[in-house]
């Protein structure tokens, strides 16, 4: 499978009459959008503002973050399973309007939501202060139950994100990168002298508004799975999270999966990188166990030397991520492990719920309990009242001043176990 | 000149070895033995203005009142550093530099810096509270600790930012802080990985514990016919607690005989526990070590017999190594005296 990723720089956004992208500045057409993503009747209004780099505005909570991208050739189209239909995507040229975002915002839907400053301390810690936002402010009917809730501010992200991705169809990329992945034996027969490395690509299935899907189906009801790398990069994987903001993975993060490109970079150099091995973490013990062990099954069958493991959330995956380097290693493979870390306040508490001493391998996106002061902003898009509630923040979060004491845990991506970012932590 | 009162056991206070290990805290004006060294990495930014000595076991025994008195006559001198050690790889010595240290510290607000051996107990139980510089096993490692002792020493009195546990020579006393790396996270993971492919050296970013996890024994066949012990961690003692076990991070344990007692009752049993509510375990033991109900059994033929002792600590913030300790100790003695199976219980 081989797509050609076309990539648009975008370094700034403009509401105009109407949507395109010309010299870098992504044009939109505000009416034209909001008919575009209006017709939910659970969704009382729907607004659009803009967020730029550097300016002094804060979204909050941000629900998730999405990427504008368009299919110019290939099959199927973006976001597989919910805005296109089921084809297999990843192959054929996709364009990206690289440097712009749709933001979600609105209501609170559970406690789990996030807080992007476009400038201050919290800037640093969020990957979506740098990219130009369009964010979509959605209020729900009255009564709207949560899960219904989520899932159709979810469909307008995804739906905005087509729609302005479109804007880059006919347009010539600043950069095209090539990636490629053969099929398995093919694959194997290409550099027969490197190291076999796969993907073990852990999907958020907590369930009650933890949710993760592919090609449209709950990832909770998937047995562990193989899939080509570029088909990520097509929206095969999206989020359907209301977990902790700082390390749940954003479909931003989704459609961008640093491991995947960092492991393509590598790729035909240092090691072979056979494709992504997709698994869950749900909560019941016998998933768990069956997840892990068909997880360990195909990494071994499709004769991986080593992999990459990534988790997403935290305390209850801590087990699977945990089961799955046991199973791994066991079978005499080499893991590596990419993680956070919750040890309190003070960073003097344990740091994971489980442990094994075969994770000697283990990258850290740091302690998402460390507290940060956000400092007040010119103007908030959203709710900022969501900062008492949401996880990480605590009552009396929010001061009369408008700025924020709370953990970093309530900043969307600052903890990434994807390693979108660049926040570690040391022992002391 | 920055003022430093130096703590040493009897034998680097130059007393004697075991036999003077009962003595009592006492002071000497300026260095004595390793101190010379130590005042000596200085380089005339600090000077010790004085030593005191304690014996180890006279510290170990007398805790709380070695404490207070060591703490009066390091007052005395209104320093501005306090060391302790190095207690290298002596236990009695490292728990008694880490036990002070701590409390000076926290009674004088001044800074503290000892050294030990990566094994000593007292890193277990201090490491978290205190700057220990790692040493080696015996004092042959007084050359190297004393000058990592000084420059951190120093570094805490003038306030300067501490490096890293690898930068400064300290045993990493698990914090964890956040930083930005150089390169984002899913690369460090795929230089790791190559590296780890390779057989190169890696540094892991985070040391996974290692939980001791143990596997349970087969179960007892006939337990009509077995010897049933109680141990618990919920501090169940005897009225009055007879050896003072610590409400919080204990550092021993109990052996009490409970011949004859058929019920444990307010007037005879307490808990010295004090991380829970103690109301009801105060009002009726037996709801934490549950002696009534074993002799209820004993009686009705449904277990062989209650072992004529029981054993108890206070599991509140106690350190693995200790629990650790206590539990083989208490496993010796249990096979020992022909036990076939043991209630834990804890709160």
């Amino acid at each position: 499978m081989r797509l050609e990723l076309g990539k648009i720089f975008i370094k700034d956004v403009q509401f105009s009459d109407s949507t395109r992208v010309e010299n870098g500045i992504l044009y939109i057409n505000k009416e034209e959008l909001l008919k575009e993503i209006s017709g939910d009747e659970r969704l009382k209004s729907i607004d659009v503002e803009l967020a730029k780099p550097g300016e002094e505005v804060r979204i909050i909570p941000v629900k998730d973050v999405i990427e504008p991208r368009v299919k110019v050739e290939g099959k199927g189209g973006i976001f597989p399973g919910f805005i296109s239909k089921v084809d297999t995507v990843g192959s054929g040229r996709t364009h990206v309007l690289k440097g712009a975002a749709v933001v979600t915002t609105g209501k609170i839907v559970g406690f789990q939501e996030g807080i992007i400053d476009m400038s201050g301390e919290g800037a640093k810690y969020t990957p979506f202060s740098k990219t130009n936002n369009v964010v979509i402010i959605c209020e729900p009917v009255d009564n709207l139950p949560q899960h219904e809730h989520e899932e159709a501010v979810r469909m307008v992200g995804f739906k905005a994100a087509a729609y302005l991705g479109m804007a880059g169809k006919n347009v010539e990329p600043d950069e095209i990168k090539v990636y490629e992945t053969l099929p398995l034996l093919e694959q194997v027969k290409k550099y027969p002298e490197l190291p076999k490395v796969i993907y073990v690509y852990m999907l958020q299935s907590q369930g009650l508004l933890h949710d993760t899907y592919v090609y449209g189906v709950d990832a909770k009801k998937i047995i562990p799975t193989f899939i080509y790398p570029t088909e990520v990069f097509d929206g095969a994987i999206v989020s359907g999270n209301c977990v902790s903001a700082c390390d749940k993975n954003p479909t931003y993060v989704h459609m961008n999966n640093p491991i995947i490109e960092d492991l393509y970079e590598r790729h035909g150099k240092d090691i072979n990188f056979l494709g992504c091995v997709i698994t869950n973490e749900n909560v019941y013990l016998a998933d768990k166990e069956r997840s892990s062990n068909y997880t360990a099954k195909l990494v071994e069958f499709l004769g991986a030397d080593a992999v990459i493991i990534s988790e997403e959330g935290f305390g209850n995956p801590d087990a699977d991520l945990v089961m799955n380097c046991n199973k791994i290693e066991e079978k005499g493979i080499k893991t590596v492990l990419v993680t956070d870390e919750y040890a309190g306040r003070d960073g003097a508490s344990q740091s994971l719920a489980d442990s094994t001493p075969k994770g000697d391998a283990v990258v850290t996106a740091g302690n998402a309990n460390e507290i940060v002061i956000l400092p007040p902003m010119k103007k908030v898009i959203g709710h900022p009242e969501a900062a008492d509630v949401i996880a990480g923040g605590f009552a009396g979060s929010l001061k009369e001043d408008g700025s924020i004491e709370a953990e970093i845990q309530v900043i969307t991506g600052a903890t990434s176990e994807v390693g979108f970012g660049y926040l570690t932590a040391k022992g002391f | 000149m920055i003022k430093v009162v130096h703590y040493l056991n009897q034998f680097f206070g130059q007393i004697g070895g075991e036999e003077k290990a009962h003595i009592e805290p006492f002071v000497k004006e300026g260095f004595v033995g390793p101190g010379m060294a130590l005042n000596a990495a200085f380089k005339g930014q600090a000077q010790i203005v004085a030593t005191i000595i304690c014996g180890d076991s006279y510290f170990a025994e007398n805790e709380e009142k070695a404490k207070e008195t060591i703490l009066e006559m390091v007052k005395q001198y209104q320093p501005d550093l306090f060391i302790a050690g190095p207690a290298f790889n002596a236990g009695r010595y490292g728990n008694a530099c880490g036990s002070i240290c701590k409390y000076v510290k926290e009674k004088l607000n001044i800074p503290v810096v000892t050294g030990m051996y990566i094994e000593n107990p007292g890193v277990d139980l201090y490491k978290k509270d205190l700057y220990i510089i790692s040493t080696k096993d015996s004092a042959a490692g007084m050359r190297e600790a004393i000058p990592k002792m000084a420059d951190l020493a120093l570094k805490l009195v003038n306030n300067e930012e501490i490096g890293s546990p690898e930068e400064e020579g300290y045993i990493e006393r698990g914090i964890r802080k956040n930083y930005f790396a150089e390169e984002r996270g899913s690369k460090r993971a795929v230089d790791m990985l190559i590296k780890k492919i390779r057989g190169e050296e890696f540094k892991t970013e985070f040391k996974m514990p290692d939980f001791d996890r143990v596997a349970p024994n087969p179960p007892v066949l006939d337990i009509t016919k077995a010897k049933i012990a109680l141990v618990t961690s919920g501090g169940i003692v005897p009225k009055g607690n007879p050896d003072k076990i610590e409400s919080s991070s204990a550092s021993k344990f109990g052996k009490y005989s409970i011949e004859g007692v058929n019920d444990l009752t307010s007037e005879t049993f307490e808990t010295a526990h004090g991380g829970y509510d103690p109301v009801y375990a105060n009002k009726d033991a037996d709801r934490v070590l549950p002696v009534d109900v074993l002799r209820e059994l004993e009686r009705e033929g449904k277990i062989g017999e209650l072992h004529k002792y029981y054993y108890a600590t206070v599991g509140n913030g106690t350190a693995v190594a200790n629990a650790k300790r206590f539990g083989q100790q208490i496993a010796r003695e249990l096979i020992a005296d022909g036990v076939q199976a043991v209630i834990l219980t804890s709160t």
